[in-house]
């Protein structure tokens, strides 16, 4: 029965290596949550669209609900929890607290990851820019303004905020 | 110490944990020995079930338990309706108690949409119960569906359930109908419009998901679950659907990922994952997937509107009448027949004084998801039904509609106004904000705007939205003779420890507005302590004082003077304490800085710590006062309270596309004192957004069997960070007098008039190809096909 295949691998999570053995259709998500369970990495849709199971992948912005577990096979995986400073907050998630930049949380952390890669590999992102570089997170509470005002108060840049 | 810290834009403490992915949600969490249920769901929008045969998916690896209505009957009673449209006949499915029924937890004999929860499944894991869910073979007879209220309604349509005759939950009004329809008869300048206000889908990022344990000793259920009213679900659970003690019912909320209104109702996975614990005697857990959500999670909108309304030749609107056909799906969500009727029929005349108007509401069943709250719900289309009328009316009259808008607002001086729908309008200037809102968005130069975005190819638009939205549900009182079956009010608690911090626990549970934040601060303020030494607790039935939920932005405007009021009765224990110890009368003790002192007396001062411990001890206190600072206070407030604004959309359309790009959004909102500006910020700006995404992409889309065309993201557009531009803000801040914080709803009030205010937009930029009004969602094929009609139609009439 298909469903009794197994199938072993080994990847990078948080520069831990890891060993496990998973059914083929195992999503990389599911890994990460049910079987390491590191539960900052969400789930929000089973398409892709929204974001929040974002992880970097060999450093690059993944979805992880979108990838097999098995296709993970010898790449470094880094979600939220390894991203996260020893103890209090990176500047980027310092910026976004500034400006409130979360409210149910729930996408947090695949922004927090998208953003990370957004800012690898451009210093200093336009307000377009930042805006295209989140296409990829839906965000249902924040209408993006706080976190967009973040991203550019960060690299230096004057935001949106149009003062009360 | 010495800042104010009511109204000061702290940094939510919240955020931190949640910026680390660190805060539990629901599907985090993994008591030892968890098994995992899934359901199997209706693939027919309306269909009898002739059998159901569970014997492959029974043999199939990890599968435990798998139940089917059957096997329900004398275990879980249907789920309750708790909002029965007031003052009208109306009727429901069946509730043992003889209350209104909303169906039982798995479909009994017959399926009424898709999605519909038809068996569940539990297993060892998650996979192997959906593998199994799948294995179940149902055999159906399908039946002919209805969609829409005007099929359900029609002679010899087919019939949902055998307790409601012609599918009509009730026909509800409100208002004068005579002398509407006099106004009407006599009136200059009758402009009428016809209208769909669409059905749309909240969409939180969380899915919702639920984890039932059950402790045999004891004989105590736990839940874990989303929701946004622990309380009112374990009063509901207990009493009406399990049939247990309400002490035997333990209900936790954890972190919630958004609810936008979704979250406060009953669904069927709440009671089963309780029922299966107990039966086998493991924590059972589900988890929605995306596909679920979009087609179980209650539904927003969804009015189809026929309406007039009718003035003089100088813009004065003397009547208003809407008939408007509510489509509540399936079965009647928990409160979802008040949100079609009443919520919305109250609310139709806006921030307009206007003398006659009258609204009816058909409530009906359609074989489509069930309709609930979607944020704003019943106000938004309201809003949006009252400010497309003043535009095409002030269209009619050939005036500029922020004029007409002018013409007919209440005036302060009016304040409490009577809307003659039911609503007592409490305080404010709607003028003011209007004006505000013109001149931010430099409304007097708008056509050279027009001309210049002509000459790049685009076809600018300006739209006004005006608005006032009932909130802060409560009065008790007077939610009963709206037919609500439930209390209004709110509930805090505070302890002093002896070494001087605070707790306080609160009754509401947020699904993301910094409560922990922000209630705090109102205790920090009146006990004049740092705002960190206030912890907040809430969201568990066995730790925090009862409460009602958080819906209707009830949170802040109703719970936060709850925490005021047990602050002060604090503060006045405090006192009196003081005064007997310093030997002077109480009047004469402060609260500041961290100290209780008289005022230049510098031998008579103690800190707040040294109070809470002598309280603690209760060596020298006042004859007659108890020890010890455990203050639980309830506020039910005098009446509903009323934020309002004005907010301006901005748009370009491609004059080859049609694509519709909100280049501006300016909006300015009363809701009252603001607590904290950056939280009540964020509020209004995810609302306004959520109100854009219906305008211009957001449509659930039922085919003719049922089958929901949108039931995942990749087909249900919501907005993303390029579809909006940064927003223009600006604020008042009118108490209400009917709580003593002057609080107003903040969480909702914002996406209100949004809506309105873009497609507003898109009709003053399509003037000139004649359209008259376009339905939502403004897409572009929407908005192309609206311009080339009109093209069309004008150049055969040359």
């Amino acid at each position: 029965m298909l469903w009794e295949v197994r199938m072993r691998i080994s990847l990078s999570v948080n520069n831990r290596s890891v060993e496990s053995t998973v059914e083929p259709r195992t999503l990389l998500v599911d890994l990460i949550r049910d079987d390491l369970k590191l539960t900052g990495t969400k789930v929000g849709c089973d398409t892709g669209q929204c974001g929040t199971c974002t992880v970097l992948l060999d450093g690059r912005a993944v979805k992880s609900c979108s990838m097999l577990a098995v296709q993970a096979e010898g790449t470094r995986v880094t979600t939220i929890e390894g991203a996260n400073a020893e103890t209090g907050l990176t500047d980027l998630q310092e910026a976004l607290w500034a400006e409130h930049g979360v409210q149910c949380g729930y996408c947090t952390p695949g922004m927090v990851l998208a953003l990370q890669d957004l800012l690898a590999t451009n210093k200093a992102p336009t307000e377009q820019e930042i805006r295209c570089g989140l296409a990829g997170n839906l965000c249902r509470c924040t209408g993006y303004q706080s976190v967009v005002r973040a991203t550019l108060a960060l690299t230096g840049q004057n935001g949106g905020r149009n003062d009360v | 110490m010495s800042e104010r810290v009511f109204g000061a834009g702290l940094k939510p403490r919240e955020d931190p944990a949640l910026l680390r992915g660190e805060r539990q949600y629901t599907a985090d969490i993994a008591l030892p020995g968890t098994v995992h249920m899934e359901f199997l769901r209706s693939e027919h929008g309306h269909a009898t079930i002739r059998g159901i045969d569970v014997t492959e998916a029974q043999a199939m690896p990890g599968v435990l338990r798998i139940v089917t209505g059957a096997d329900l009957e004398g275990h879980l009673m249907p789920l309750p309706c708790i909002w029965v449209p007031g003052g009208v006949e109306s009727h429901f499915p069946p509730h043992p108690y003889g209350l209104p029924g909303a169906g039982t937890a798995l479909a009994t004999g017959r399926v009424r949409f898709i999605g519909e929860p038809v068996a569940a499944v539990v297993a060892e894991t998650r996979a192997q119960a959906a593998d199994a869910a799948r294995a179940i073979r149902v055999d159906y007879e399908v039946l002919p569906a209805v969609i829409t209220p005007e099929q359900a309604l029609a002679d010899g349509a087919p019939q949902l359930h055998d307790a409601v005759p012609g599918n009509l939950n009730a026909r509800w009004t409100c208002g004068d109908a005579d002398g509407t329809e006099a106004a009407l008869a006599e009136a200059e300048v009758v402009v009428k419009l016809d209208l769909h206000n669409r059905r749309t889908i909240n969409s939180p990022l969380e899915p919702r998901a639920a984890v039932g344990d059950y402790d045999p000793l004891t004989g105590e259920y736990t839940l874990y679950a989303t929701t946004q009213s622990p309380h009112n679900h374990r009063f509901l659970l207990s009493a009406l659907v399990l049939g247990i003690p309400f002490n035997k019912l333990r209900v936790v909320a954890p972190e919630i990922g958004g609810s936008f209104g979704t979250k406060g109702y009953l669904y069927p996975d709440m009671p089963l994952v309780l029922f299966l614990a107990k039966e086998l005697g493991r924590p059972v857990k589900w988890q929605d997937s995306r596909e679920g959500l979009m087609c179980s999670t209650v539904q927003g909108r969804d009015h189809r509107q026929y309406a007039s309304i009718a003035g003089t030749r100088d813009g004065k609107i003397t009547a208003l009448k809407c008939t408007s056909y509510a489509n509540l799906g399936a079965y009647p969500s928990t409160i979802g027949p008040g949100v079609a009727t009443a919520l919305m029929g109250r609310s139709i005349t806006g921030t307009y004084d206007i003398e006659h108007a009258f609204c009816e509401v058909f409530a009906t069943f359609t074989n489509t998801v069930p309709l609930g709250a979607q944020r704003g719900s019943g106000r938004a289309e309201a809003t949006f039904l009252i400010e497309r009328l003043v535009d095409r009316f002030a269209a009619t009259i050939g005036m500029d509609p922020a004029e007409v808008r002018r013409r007919n607002m209440v005036r302060p001086e009016q304040q409490p106004f009577d809307n003659r729908m039911g609503w007592l309008y409490d305080s404010g200037d709607y003028g003011a904000a209007l004006e505000r809102a013109l001149e931010m968005a430099g409304y007097a130069d708008r056509e050279a705007a027009k001309r210049a975005a002509r000459a790049r190819g685009k076809l600018l638009g300006v739209g006004i939205s005006t608005f006032v939205a009932v909130c802060g549900v409560g009065p008790s009182p007077r939610i009963a003779k709206e037919g609500m079956l439930g209390g209004s009010w709110e509930s805090a608690n505070i302890r002093v420890h002896p070494t001087g911090e605070v707790t306080l626990t609160i009754g509401v549970t947020g699904t993301g507005q910094s409560h922990e934040t922000t209630f705090a601060q109102i205790v920090a303020q009146e006990f004049g302590v740092a705002v960190d030494s206030v912890q907040v607790l809430h969201s568990d039935t066995t730790k925090a004082p009862y409460g009602q939920g958080t819906y209707g932005s009830r949170s802040y405007s109703v719970g936060g003077p709850a925490v005021q009021i047990a602050a002060r009765q604090v503060t006045d224990k405090m006192r009196l304490a003081a005064a007997h110890m310093f030997g002077v009368d109480d009047s004469a003790v402060v609260f500041r800085d961290g100290s209780v002192l008289v005022e230049g007396d510098p031998e008579k001062t103690k800190t707040f710590q040294d109070m809470a411990m002598a309280l603690w001890y209760g060596w020298d206190l006042p004859p007659g006062m108890e020890p010890a600072i455990d203050v639980t206070t309830t506020f039910d407030p005098a009446d509903f309270n009323y934020p309002y604004g004005a907010h301006i959309a901005v748009v370009e359309v491609d004059e080859v596309t049609g694509d519709v790009e909100l280049v501006r959004y300016i909006a300015v909102n009363d809701v009252g004192p603001v607590g904290n500006p950056l939280v009540v910020d964020g509020q209004i700006e995810g609302s306004i957004v959520h109100g854009v995404g219906q305008a211009l992409m957001e449509v659930a889309q039922y085919d003719q069997t049922g089958a929901l065309l949108t039931a995942n993201l990749d087909r249900y557009a919501i907005p993303r960070a390029a579809d909006v531009p940064f927003f223009e803000l600006d604020r008042m801040e009118t108490p209400t007098p009917h709580n003593p914080l002057g609080a107003k709803g903040a969480g909702e009030a914002a996406t209100v008039p949004t809506a309105a205010a873009v497609t507003n937009a898109v009709c003053d930029a399509l003037a000139e190809f004649g359209v008259q009004h376009i339905d939502m969602p403004l897409t572009a094929e929407t908005v192309w096909r609206a311009m080339n009609a009109a093209t069309t139609s004008r150049s055969e009439a040359q």
